[in-house]
């Protein structure tokens, strides 16, 4: 059997086009997983030098460190509070305007819609500091509501553009087929275009949701270490010891949400409902 | 020829004094819409009586789709009245109007199933679950799609998701049916077995249809009578002997059916290919066949007259002496003069 794994015997049975792949994957493999199996490997190292490739000693001891910190949790539950408002906020005012957006022909739509790149363009560093300005004046800094704002605006972009295309591809004769049977347009909105706009929705808010819990720049710099969400404390940790394991270790536990959120609406996200929230018509 | 004009007025009279008898069941009254860009339909007055099926047949643009869908509630009407049953409908919303409407497609909700769609409108009306079952069933017996409620939209054919939208609109006994090309985005053999389809519900409920096609075949087929529209005005309304018999005006004469259109001195003749025959004896004119076509139980024959080209539908046995190049008289038999100019 392990004659196979012979190169020579391996790319003479498969083909120079097929061989070529091969090798063009497996670099690929490398170069995506290699850092995340490095990472997985590392927060399980008790001991690590850096000649050695592998750990000298493995163990929970970094873990245990992590878990010993009393910011630990207090962050856990600042991420969420501040995640889950951000991604409730939102919702309440981009589902709107998406829906304004999709079904409306007015002027300066298209200014509307690409004035969210803006924010994504210009460097974020210089957008906060900007802000923070303001925010001192309003006595927002150190508090949720600044953090939250900062978080908002990052999100914006996905959160109007993946639900405006959501809605528009609900067909018009599908909202007029239910006002012809008796439902007034609020019942309409609720039964019929929110639902068949769901997919669209949910994959924008998974979004809002992760990119809130991984946001660390911003909060960091608005939240003036009151508000130490999971990425701000990790940065502290780190910068506190030279040990790299806990980066690795706050990096596992900061995949855990994502990953769970990521599995449970696997149906929905797609490279199409992505692609979808970025037509312009 | 002035046989057959007799002939038609006669046929006019007596749909006329039938109708006096029948209930009015729509009548539009002076209606107009205007678009911003100019474009809409004015001054429309219609009377459609009860069990009609009436359709409106038209070129894309010519304010069919715009008549039905202010009748639905869909637009709103710039001036006039539209009454069903003797009420002013215009100011009602689409969800407080006895119509019920079946769009072209994209009429069901994908995120329900068949049950939930026929339901929805039930529901609505608080209509009692067990009534709702019953009802559903049997409509769905009454459009063959027996057995499919816990189906999705997406898991039948489109000339099945027609059929539910027909039979969801039906489940609300509707005053008047709206039917806005409900057929035209089908194949051309589930079309013709949806029209045969559509004309057994109507007569079994005895509904009243109104009808949108640009399907001059679809309407012949299925209509009491035709309303043919051209640039947002009525042409002609009529049976579909009337209108194709008698056509009223060129554009009829031309968009229903096939026609040859003859010069003569200061008028045009409108003869159908079926009245254009071919003749041993003395004809009306002569003609170089230019092609001969076997069409199955009849022969299409294609002659130069002049500088114009005409159609004939000639019988096998005629059909068969027919060359390329062979001159024939030709015999004028049924048609319609209109004015050179027009």
């Amino acid at each position: 059997m392990f004659k196979m794994l012979n190169p020579r015997r391996f790319y003479h049975a498969v083909g120079r086009r097929k061989f070529l792949e091969f090798i063009l994957l497996a670099v690929f493999i490398l170069f995506f997983y290699g850092p995340l199996l490095n990472m997985l490997m590392l927060a399980f190292a008790n001991e690590y030098t850096v000649p050695n490739v592998l750990p000298t000693e493995w163990g929970f001891d970094w873990w245990r460190y992590v878990f010993g910190q009393d910011s630990l949790v207090s962050s856990m539950i600042q991420s969420f509070v501040v995640a889950i408002t951000t991604t409730v906020i939102s919702m309440i005012f981009c589902i709107p305007a998406a829906y304004s957006i999709a079904r409306f022909k007015y002027r300066g739509r298209k200014v509307f819609m690409l004035s969210f790149l803006l924010t994504n363009a210009f460097p974020k560093l210089g957008i906060y500091t900007s802000i923070a300005v303001l925010f001192y004046r309003y006595g927002l800094m150190g508090t949720y509501p600044g953090v939250i704002i900062i978080h908002m605006i990052n999100s914006m972009m996905f959160m109007v553009w993946l639900p405006s295309s959501a809605f528009r591809n609900v067909h018009r004769q599908q909202e007029e087929a239910a006002r012809d049977v008796g439902a007034g347009p609020v019942r309409t909105f609720f039964k019929v275009t929110l639902p068949m706009a769901m997919p669209g929705i949910a994959v924008a808010t998974l979004y809002t949701f992760l990119g809130s819990m991984e946001e660390a720049q911003g909060t960091m710099l608005v939240g003036l270490a009151q508000i130490q969400t999971m990425p701000v404390a990790m940065y502290g940790i780190v910068l506190d010891s030279s040990a790299v394991q806990i980066g690795a270790v706050f990096a596992l536990l900061l995949i855990i949400p994502s990953a769970v959120l990521i599995f449970a609406m696997r149906k929905f996200i797609g490279p199409e409902a992505i692609a979808g929230g970025f037509k312009m018509n | 020829m002035t046989n057959t004009m007799a002939g038609g007025t006669a046929v006019e009279e007596k749909t006329e004094a039938a109708a006096e008898n029948r209930k009015v069941k729509l009548e539009i009254k002076d209606m107009a819409k205007k678009y911003d860009n100019g474009d809409g339909v004015e001054h429309i007055n219609l009377k459609v009586y009860e069990g009609e099926i009436v359709t409106f047949l038209g070129p894309s643009g010519c304010g069919k789709s715009t008549i039905l869908r202010a009748i639905g509630g869909f637009a709103d009407v710039t001036s006039g009245d539209i009454l069903i049953d003797g009420k002013s409908i215009v100011n009602l919303a689409p969800e407080n109007r006895p119509t019920a409407m079946v769009f072209q497609s994209y009429n069901l909700w994908p995120h329900m199933t068949i049950y939930e769609n026929l339901a929805f409108g039930l529901k609505l009306r608080k209509i009692p679950k067990k009534t709702i079952d019953e009802d559903i069933k049997k409509m769905l017996a009454l459009v063959s799609m027996s057995g499919t409620e816990k189906k999705y939209p997406s898991q039948l054919s489109g000339g099945q998701q027609q059929r539910i939208a027909i039979a969801r609109s039906l489940l609300l006994k509707p005053s008047l049916l709206l039917l806005d090309e409900p057929f035209s985005a089908l194949d051309a053999k589930i079309r013709q077995q949806m029209r045969e389809e559509l004309k057994r519900i109507q007569s079994e409920l005895g509904i009243t249809v109104i009808f949108v096609t640009h399907d001059q075949e679809e309407a012949m087929a299925i209509s009491h009578r035709i309303v043919v529209m051209n640039k947002g005005k009525f042409d002609q309304v009529g049976t579909p002997d009337e209108i194709y018999d008698n056509p009223a005006t060129l554009h009829v004469a031309s968009f229903i059916g096939e026609m040859n259109f003859i010069k003569q001195n200061e008028t045009t003749l409108a003869v159908r290919p079926e009245d254009l025959t071919v003749t041993e004896g003395q004809g009306d004119m002569e003609g170089t066949v230019s092609t001969v076509m076997l069409m199955g139980h009849y022969v299409l024959m294609t002659a130069k007259v002049g500088d114009d080209m005409v159609k004939c539908f000639v019988n096998r046995e005629i059909g068969n002496k027919l060359e390329e190049g062979k001159i024939v008289n030709l015999k004028i038999g049924k048609h319609t003069q209109f004015p050179m100019s027009a």
